[in-house]
């Protein structure tokens, strides 16, 4: 995870790291597990040391991190910024070429042991988005997995077909 | 619990052909399949594949052409038109993409509809309408005609109306078809309900989600199986890992 994000949720109001903690875990649902602890916090101690937070002890004696302007200024910077995160397909697709060309194994099998991997995955997603409320920031994220999901299941058709032909040549 | 108890559908060498000489298409080309208690199977596959047709076998809509089938330990492939009819009737509920609902009709009424022609009383139907209703969250709105239902409430009705007789085994042809994804939402946590519940369900879909909620997907082209996956049991990775939480 970017620490950026920590620092995004830090710039409604100072906040504790648990209580940091608990708004990651709303947003991500079932997905929040597969996040340690110590991600959390490895980030907060790296904003302090690169003067984008700093931690201040509260009226009540809790300890909050708090945006000093230069982590305002990184916020803004990160919200404008286009990214996206790239499947490696190609990685996959070379497999196929390989495999073919070196007569090593089935480029069929090989597609159809990923489908097999990514239908299994599709359906912990489908359940998991299923168990969502309608109105829950989780359930959208698990929508936008299931999507790539099927993204991803339509290529493997592509390639099946692809290859099928190939075979029969 | 013998062998027949624990199968709902068992199919061997189970054929459709249409046409005949150079035209000869067959639809269902040596189907083997088996089908067990409570399990919710999906059937995947192009449009023309023959999945469809499987179905209508399977549910003694269609007839074979050749082959053996039996559902709950009792041989169907050679039933009468009035067999096939009293099967439809009492052991097999279907759900379609279009709904079929009738729209003169409210939604308790279409419900009732089944139960009243396998000859129960009106009010052992208005009573199982009322509590199957209830079971797909549509209680408040059994008064109300198809026309001012969504597409998933619409759905919803039909599968309830699938169940009035209690059937042995549920098939669904693209049940989500027709709806967005809300409404595909709706559906799929009803059917996940309902085979919680011991449910036999088999869909026939070319949508992986709808696919992917099944115990066991089979893969089907040209009229014949050609891949079979079983989707219980879980994955090897966990979902974090797919959107780069871990690590």
């Amino acid at each position: 995870m970017q620490q950026e994000v920590v620092l995004a949720l830090l710039a409604k109001e100072p906040s504790t790291g648990s209580r940091l903690r608990a708004r990651l875990n709303d947003a991500l649902g079932p997905l929040g597990e597969a996040m340690n602890d110590g991600q959390v916090y490895v980030n907060l101690s790296r904003l302090e040391k690169t003067g984008l937070i700093v931690r201040e002890t509260s009226r009540a004696g809790g300890r909050a991190y708090q945006l000093t302007p230069a982590g305002q200024e990184r916020v803004a910077e990160w919200l404008t910024e286009v990214s996206w995160p790239k499947p490696d397909l190609a990685e996959f697709h070379l497999k196929l070429v390989a495999a073919a060309q070196a007569g090593l194994a089935d480029p069929i099998g090989i597609v159809d042991a990923q489908r097999r991997e990514l239908l299994r995955r599709l359906r912990d997603a489908g359940r998991a988005a299923m168990a969502e409320p309608d109105d829950s920031e989780a359930g959208l994220l698990l929508e936008g997995i299931v999507l790539r999901l099927q993204a991803d299941l339509r290529w493997l058709e592509a390639c099946e077909r692809r290859w099928t032909k190939q075979r029969g040549k | 619990m013998n062998g027949s108890d624990a199968t709902i559908v068992r199919a061997r060498g189970l054929r459709k052909e249409y046409g005949s000489g150079e035209g000869l298409v067959r639809a269902v080309d040596e189907v083997d399949l088996d089908v067990a208690r409570g399990e919710a199977l999906a059937i995947m596959g192009p449009s023309g594949c023959g999945k469809s047709t499987l179905l209508q076998l399977l549910g003694g809509l269609d007839r074979p052409t050749g082959g053996e089938l039996w559902l709950a330990g009792r041989s169907i492939d050679r039933l009468s038109e009035r067999g096939l009819a009293q099967l439809r009737r009492h052991d097999v509920g279907f759900v379609f993409q279009a709904f079929h609902l009738m729209d003169e009709l409210t939604a308790q009424e279409n419900v009732e509809l089944p139960a009243l022609l396998a000859g129960r009383s009106p009010r052992e139907a208005r009573q199982r309408a009322r509590q199957l209703l209830e079971r797909v969250g549509l209680a408040d709105r059994a008064g109300h005609l198809p026309s001012a239902l969504s597409g998933g409430q619409r759905q919803r009705v039909a599968i309830a109306r699938s169940l009035a007789n209690e059937p042995k085994l549920v098939l669904a042809d693209e049940p989500t078809g027709n709806l967005d994804s809300g409404a595909t939402l709706e559906v799929l946590r009803l059917f996940e309900a309902l085979h919680t519940s011991g449910l036999t369900l088999v869909v026939v879909t070319h949508d992986e989600r709808i696919a992917a909620t099944a115990d066991r997907l089979i893969s089907m082209r040209d009229g014949a199986f050609v891949d079979e996956t079983r989707l219980v049991g879980g994955t090897t990775g966990s979902l974090g890992a797919l959107v780069g939480l871990e690590g």
